[in-house]
């Protein structure tokens, strides 16, 4: 840094170097995300409690459906294995989403905060912001246990991939990423309007992961459209593991709807971004 | 009301490319008729139902500053000055009246602006708390997109200036107050701002602190023609900074005129305490713009007035020094509450 | 004592206030009742009716009993106690006339209060109405019940308590619990009767206190437990309340001592 020039001799030589071009949005929001990802590495203790912590609680929530299929055998038409597998797409998808955007269901404390407006007046999306501020490493928990056990129980339950397929099982843990982004997002929105309202919102991000890793078969069939066609949940990770085993579906959630993720996704960010759009506005016209 | 345009997003090869010469020509801050209401729900007492009221923060302010004028906008607590800077930022839509900043609307061209405003908030922190002082430069830096080269020539600049050298590589939590408000502000003039808004920038801050800060900030507008946009509870602050004082009370403009004359209409705002080694009754004789407001103390305690704008303190002491013997001394400023009082109490009979 | 009721009067008077925050917790609980009653008639449906003792009735009532007493009794903990110790404010309660624990147990019972009132009743009368209940045969069960309630919230309040003092030796508290909440979460019955469990992991969860938050209150309200079997579960929870209630003395004392060897 000590052997660069002053801008005066820029602005009169020729050279256009790597230095003088400003920086890529590319760049911005590798610098924005980066940033985290080191001051969390700083703290290697608590972070790997907090990893551990996590991958804890994953295991918790599976030992729940392993105890009723060491009772029963099959649960919602579906074996140990086969569970496993919706159970390890929806913690990976779950994961994913939390990762980036987990932290904006928070959005009422930094409103109440005030720190809200120091991110107001800098010439950077807000959503981006509170994604990159808050980005937490130790979800990473989550992620690797999801992707263990998805890889695992696919193998054991008789994944046979033909290339569509193998490329589902690639794509379905994005796809599912992204529509619980978009949740979280959403869920953020309404706390625009209802500040003390963050446990409200759970009930669809934190719920929308309870239905996604549970076979979707065992819902009545109001709640079964509640969470397909409304919070889109079942077809994060019970749809797709239909198709990539080759299962029948039941009513509302054919086999095929394994192949919707992404269209769903999309839809669905379509929505939250107009809702947090909305939210943003609300929050300028009505003050802190 | 104004309409909402779709913001787009900046465009970051080129930004000057949606200037317009408009914008280039128009004043810093214009603000008509401004006005801004809240709606609060508040409980009467005695009574657990709350009820929705309306309450008026900012009420129908006026107020051209020009490029380059360095504006100090005071007053008491709840007269409606956070209000007004967040409606300047583009945080707060108004309820009635318009803004203009740089020749542009603040809440539909948010993201636009802050490119070109540099802000301050004193109780706020806008660095990265956890991370190395230098990092959150690394990371405003690519939010503004500066090229590398700009960065690190504008950085070297708000180190040298702002004496931030020896702790740039220390974590944010781990600063002072007085080293963090410098990290603060060298956040804020990072892409070099044409206009710079600083809410209560030395705000316990101690003296010396508060000293290079003001002065840093007079020379980077020296440097640069920065327009200047400085609420503050501090008389120091207004004195050292600006040349123009706007004092609100009860979300009106109270004053608005140069701080000379602002001085003048106030009479002798500062005040001289001393004690003498000897006794003495009668008063002291000093020059034109000073007077003895009380003699205490049998004798010992002198108590003067004077204007800082007539007079300086140093001539003022080698006046009295003559006559006697001077054995302590304290000078008080008048606190910016007390200015807004005498304005108030001015302007309203009774 | 009658600031100690003083006190829990205010902590009853302070949540009301939060009335969002309620109804937003309301609904949360509901619909994870919803999503819970579906898993376990599930599985029940699966094994021809029954299922570790469960019909379908007791099976929705173990859940709905669960979504509404989860607020009151708090199993998941706080976090005030360990950020006072953090922020060295405890420093400043410990000063105070009045014990520091049983001050945050009378503010916890007023909060419990609450709670129950508002966030208890509604997922039961929602469940009532979808899936119906099972009513206790005996009403000596409704009297054993609010008693057990009582000791589970006190036996979570000391357990929590422990955590959140552990905070005068641990620097950061979060990692502890999160395992602290897992832990719970699993071994107390909430998320599935502790009977269906396979016998080794029955047997760590019987080791613990932690069924002594939920399970038993649970089991001893809906008279799934006869009046005679639900009283040896509340000796249990007896045994552990005295049992952390010491522990907990015991930490605050030890954690007070290196508090005043440090000159804090």
């Amino acid at each position: 840094m000590a052997e660069q020039e002053r801008p005066g001799a820029a602005s009169e030589g020729s050279r256009t170097g790597a230095q003088d071009r400003p920086v890529s949005t590319a760049r911005m929001i590798a610098t924005l995300y980066g940033s985290r990802l080191r001051s969390q590495a700083t703290f290697r203790t608590s972070f790997l409690a907090d990893v551990l912590g996590q991958v804890l609680i994953v295991g918790t929530e599976f030992l729940e459906l392993w105890v009723v299929l060491s009772q029963v055998g099959v649960l919602g038409g579906m074996t140990l294995s086969q569970v496993a597998v919706v159970y390890g797409l929806g913690a990976l998808a779950f994961g994913i989403g939390d990762l980036f955007f987990g932290e904006i269901d928070g959005l009422s404390a930094q409103i109440r905060s005030g720190r809200l407006e120091t991110l107001l007046i800098r010439p950077v999306p807000l959503l981006l912001q509170i994604s990159s501020l808050d980005l937490s490493l130790r979800r990473i928990g989550r992620i690797a246990v999801g992707l263990g056990m998805y890889v695992t129980a696919l193998a054991i339950a008789g994944f046979s991939p033909t290339p569509a397929l193998l490329l589902l099982a690639v794509l379905a843990p994005f796809a599912g990423a992204l529509i619980f982004g978009a949740l979280f997002t959403m869920a953020g929105a309404l706390q625009f309007w209802l500040v003390d309202g963050r446990e409200f919102a759970n009930a669809f991000t934190y719920g929308g992961n309870y239905v996604a890793t549970t076979p979707g078969a065992v819902f009545a069939l109001p709640m079964r459209a509640f969470f397909t066609f409304v919070i889109p949940a079942t077809l994060i990770a019970y749809a797709p593991a239909l198709a990539l085993l080759g299962l029948p579906g039941p009513a509302l959630v054919p086999s095929w709807a394994g192949w919707v993720g992404l269209p769903v996704a999309l839809l669905a960010w379509t929505i939250a971004l107009i809702l947090w759009r909305a939210g943003v506005r609300r929050y300028t016209g009505a003050g802190g | 009301m104004t309409s909402h345009p779709v913001p787009s997003l900046p465009t970051p090869s080129d930004p000057s490319a949606a200037r317009s010469p408009d914008v280039e020509s128009s004043p810093a801050l214009e603000l008509a008729q401004l006005r801004r209401d809240y709606v609060v729900r508040a409980a009467a007492p005695g009574s657990r139902r709350r009820r929705r009221q309306r309450v008026r923060a900012v009420d129908e302010i006026s107020l051209r500053i020009e490029r380059g004028e360095a504006v100090g906008f005071v007053g008491a607590n709840g007269a409606g000055k956070s209000t007004t800077i967040k409606m300047i930022t583009g945080i707060l839509q108004p309820t009635a009246g318009s803004v203009r900043v740089l020749g542009r609307d603040p809440v539909p061209e948010r993201r636009r602006l802050a490119r070109e405003i540099g802000v301050v908030f004193g109780q706020r922190s806008q660095l990265w708390w956890d991370l190395p002082l230098r990092d959150s430069y690394r990371i405003l830096g690519a939010m503004h997109r500066l090229t590398d080269r700009a960065l690190a020539a504008r950085l070297d600049r708000l180190v040298e200036g702002l004496d931030l050298a020896g702790f740039l590589d220390r974590p944010v939590r781990q600063l002072s107050l007085g080293q963090r408000m410098r990290g603060e502000v060298a956040a804020a003039l990072l892409h070099s701002p044409a206009l710079v808004v600083l809410d209560e920038p030395t705000i316990g801050l101690d003296m010396v602190s508060k000293e290079g800060l003001r002065r840093f900030l007079r020379e980077d507008r020296a440097e640069r023609g920065t327009t200047l946009f400085l609420t503050t509870h501090d008389m120091g602050d207004v004195e050292r900074l600006c040349d123009r004082i706007v004092v609100v009370a009860s979300g009106q403009v109270a004053y608005d005129g140069a701080l000379a004359g602002f001085r003048e209409r106030l009479g002798s705002p500062r005040e001289l305490v001393l004690d003498l080694a000897a006794p003495r009754l009668e008063a002291l004789a000093l020059p034109e713009g000073a007077r003895t407001l009380a003699i205490e103390a049998e004798g010992i305690r002198h108590r003067i007035a004077f204007s800082g704008a007539e007079l300086t303190v140093p001539a003022l002491l080698t006046r009295i020094g003559a006559q006697a013997e001077v054995q302590d001394l304290s000078l008080t400023e008048p606190a910016v509450e007390d200015l807004v009082r005498r304005i108030n109490a001015g302007d309203r009979p009774g | 004592m009658p600031a100690h009721g003083r006190i829990a009067a205010a902590a009853f008077r302070q949540y009301s206030t939060y009335r969002m925050a309620t109804a937003a917790g309301i609904f949360t609980n509901t619909i994870f009742g919803f999503i819970r009653a579906s898993i376990m008639f599930a599985a029940i449906g699966t094994a021809g009716g029954e299922l570790g003792g469960y019909t379908m009735l007791q099976a929705a009532t173990y859940v709905w009993l669960g979504q509404a007493l989860l607020a009151p009794i708090e199993a998941f903990g706080t976090r005030e106690v360990s950020q006072r110790v953090h922020q060295g404010d405890i420093a400043v309660d410990l000063l105070r006339p009045v014990d520091l624990l049983s001050l945050h147990y009378a503010q916890k019972l007023g909060r419990a209060a609450f709670l129950l009132l508002a966030r208890g009743i509604p997922p039961l009368v929602v469940g009532a109405l979808v899936t119906g209940l099972a009513l206790p045969e005996h009403p000596l069960s409704y009297l054993l019940g609010a008693l057990s309630l009582l000791l589970a919230i006190t036996v979570a309040f000391l357990a929590d308590m422990m955590v959140n003092l552990a905070a005068f030796w641990l620097v950061e508290t979060r990692g502890l619990t999160v395992v602290y909440n897992a832990t719970m979460n699993l071994l107390s019955g909430f998320l599935i009767p502790i009977v269906w469990f396979p016998d080794w992991l029955l047997a760590i969860a019987r080791a613990t206190p932690f069924p002594s938050m939920i399970q038993t209150p649970i089991d001893t309200l809906s008279g799934r437990v006869p009046p005679a079997e639900a009283l040896g579960l509340i000796g249990v929870q007896i045994g552990w309340a005295a049992v952390l209630a010491l522990a907990a003395w015991a930490m605050l004392r030890a954690g007070t001592r290196s508090l005043e060897v440090q000159g804090g």
